[in-house]
């Protein structure tokens, strides 16, 4: 394994390339990771580590892997793609949104190396997608704020307006107003995916004006801190956050990437890879809540019953009739919204407030 | 309104800490531009030491003694060595960045104790008044006694005089027998000290983790409050609380539903600090009246 912070790797020039050697039958495979923040996050990145980790442990010797980290999003992140492919890696996975372009245009120059990107739309013979949807555990989580809040105002921090962000603030809410009808989400974008000392201002900001929850589409347990600094609850985000607020986080979506990287790193190694997209639930086992804490064990059995449902199906989130902020439909009732329509969201339903810019 | 103004007085807090060190620093004509660098390597070891040990003062100081080393290297260099002082700033800046990156990396993602709340029973619960007053935690608490006790050392001692004596002739006060270099020395340290007390205010209190980067400007800003105060401490103060204000508020209108595109709001804090400079050098005899005469220039006693 080779770890490499973005800023070493600029330091170094192409540190990566010059580290690649030609291929030889019996050498083990490379896999390259590109990661958007440290793999110490404890959110978001980490979670891929994990994923990354439990390939490692599977097949040992039979593959190498390496992953550079705090890559940011944009162009910078062709260079570090591109030096993993010049640098004899078979597979190359990209976990942000913002690799995408990036990594489609590298993919398109070397054909014989594996592309897998997390979260976005684009593919090709040699590019998969594969992300979770997110948006069902943030349905669970709008069903336990609409139990708990007293004010019936939830905060909810997100980065950037793109459309998975969007699912996750309108889920939230469908999920607050399928318990309380007269609720309202109050968001706060920041622009980043993680910065802390933002993120925990956001909170406050969001708890100044009367949210008593707090759930976040930021990836540092800073929310959840800044919310135990004033007696409210909240989530955590893409991991077990419960460490850093013992008696504040009620649950949180936690992201589990190691099936995938197992399967598809196995499938590089046996010759069977291929293309796809993946968009996984509840049911795939790529996503499942931490533990209801402080909360009364009546809400957690609903937060349990509503995962359950969730999971056979049967509730389906985002399920007409769905109206939008002006009140306009946006789903007739008993519809059920197609995967198109969730991945090109740009609307918010009615009880959010703010505008997305 | 009062949990807002309790939010505004938390924001401004490491901007104020870290200005009055680097108000002082000014006022003996030293130019000091790695108060961001000094920032962030408080940062870690304030978190390390914590996090290590759960001994907060212990963090604390090790917080001081860390700003004050970075503030000592940048002494030797510029003082002792005479080095440009814009350029060694800078450097310092550059290298406390990735100082803290390379000491903070395993501690990223783990938790630290906090630095508690002063909460007094009784007057905390005063309406209004009670939480902006009282229930912040210590560092505030120094923040604002720092800002009274400089403007008295400044302008009600004779050690102050001395120091603006230096800031505005180092010439006359070396040949009134002062010791130019030694003070001054002194001064950067103190600047280092204060700086890194920010910086674990930040990594201890604000946002109580470690993250590369996590001060995110704020030296700068701090930086350009000094000048933004024309070295004044009063108005010092009200410039971090303005400053503080500017950085929570893009995050607060947000949440109000105000339409502003949030890469503006994000750069809000940077396009006010600009703003208010320029709008500051336009008074050209304020400047002149307030800024130490010797800033930035090297001193040595053959002259």
């Amino acid at each position: 394994m080779q770890r490499r912070t973005f800023g070493q790797l600029l330091a170094a020039g192409t540190g990566v390339a010059a580290l690649g050697r030609p291929a030889v039958a019996a050498d083990p495979v490379k896999i390259g990771f590109v990661y958007v923040g440290p793999v110490g996050d404890f959110g978001w990145t980490y979670q891929h580590d994990v994923g990354r980790q439990a390939a490692v442990a599977k097949y040992g010797n039979a593959i190498k892997t390496t992953f550079i980290e705090n890559v940011p999003d944009g162009p910078d992140s062709e260079k570090v793609i591109a030096d993993l492919a010049n640098s004899g890696h078979k597979l190359i996975f990209t976990t942000s949104f913002g690799f995408m372009n990036h990594t489609v245009k590298i993919a398109k120059r070397f054909p014989k190396i594996f592309f897998e990107h997390a979260t976005g739309y684009k593919r090709d013979t040699n590019l998969a997608t594969y992300n979770i949807r997110f948006y069902q555990a943030r349905y669970v989580q709008g069903v336990i704020a609409g139990h708990l809040s007293k004010t019936g105002i939830a905060g909810y921090i997100g980065s950037v307006p793109v459309p998975e962000v969007v699912q996750g603030i309108n889920a939230f809410m469908l999920g607050m107003r399928s318990v309380n009808p007269k609720a309202r989400l109050k968001f706060i974008l920041i622009n980043s995916w993680y910065d802390p000392p933002k993120e925990g201002d956001a909170a406050k900001a969001l708890m100044d004006q009367g949210a008593d929850i707090i759930t976040q589409h930021t990836d540092s347990p800073a929310p959840l801190q800044a919310a135990a600094g004033r007696g409210i609850k909240g989530f955590g985000q893409a991991t077990d956050m419960i460490k850093f607020a013992p008696t504040t986080q009620l649950s949180a979506a936690i992201d589990l990437w190691s099936p995938y990287y197992t399967k598809r790193i196995g499938q590089v190694l046996d010759g069977t890879w291929k293309t796809g997209v993946i968009w996984g639930g509840f049911d795939s086992g790529l996503l499942e809540m931490a533990p209801f804490t402080n909360m009364p064990a009546d809400i957690a059995a609903i937060a349990t019953a509503t995962v359950a449902a969730i999971k056979s199906g049967k509730n389906k989130v985002f399920t007409g009739p769905i109206l939008d902020q002006a009140g306009a439909s946006k789903l007739a009732a008993g519809a059920s919204m197609d995967d198109a329509a969730l991945n090109s969201m740009q609307w918010l339903a009615q009880g959010v407030e703010g505008k997305l810019t | 309104m009062t949990a807002l103004l309790v939010s505004v007085i938390a924001s401004a807090t490491p901007l104020l800490l870290a200005a009055l060190g680097a108000l002082l620093v000014e006022k003996v004509a030293v130019l000091n531009l790695g108060v961001e660098g000094m920032m962030l390597v408080g940062a870690i070891a304030g978190f390390a030491v914590a996090h290590e040990t759960g001994n907060l003062p212990l963090a604390l100081a090790a917080a001081i003694g860390a700003g004050m080393v970075m503030a000592l290297l940048f002494a030797v260099l510029t003082l002792t060595l005479r080095a440009n002082q814009t350029a060694t700033g800078l450097a310092l800046t550059i290298f406390g960045r990735g100082f803290s990156a390379l000491v903070g990396a395993g501690y990223v993602g783990i938790a630290a104790p906090t630095l508690p709340r002063i909460a007094i029973p009784g007057l905390s619960d005063l309406p209004f008044v009670g939480p902006i007053l009282f229930g912040h935690d210590p560092l505030v608490y120094v923040a604002l006694a720092m800002v009274g006790a400089v403007a008295w050392f400044l302008y009600r001692t004779h050690a102050g005089l001395i120091l603006r004596a230096i800031g505005d002739q180092h010439d006359a006060a070396h040949v009134l027998g002062y010791k130019v270099i030694r003070i001054r020395y002194l001064t950067v340290l103190f600047g280092g000290a204060m700086a890194g007390l920010a910086g674990a205010y930040m990594s201890l209190s604000y946002t109580p983790l470690w993250t590369q980067d996590m001060i995110a400007g704020r030296g700068w800003v701090a930086l350009a409050l000094v000048t933004f105060a024309a070295w004044r401490p009063f108005w010092l103060m009200i410039g971090a609380w303005l400053f503080g204000g500017i950085m929570y508020l893009s995050l607060y209108m947000q949440a109000l539903g105000v339409p502003v595109p949030t890469a503006l709001l994000s750069a809000l804090p940077y396009l006010g600090t600009i703003l208010v400079l320029v709008l500051i050098s336009r008074d050209r005899r304020r400047i002149r009246l307030h800024r130490p005469a010797m800033l930035g220039r090297p001193f040595s006693a053959g002259g």
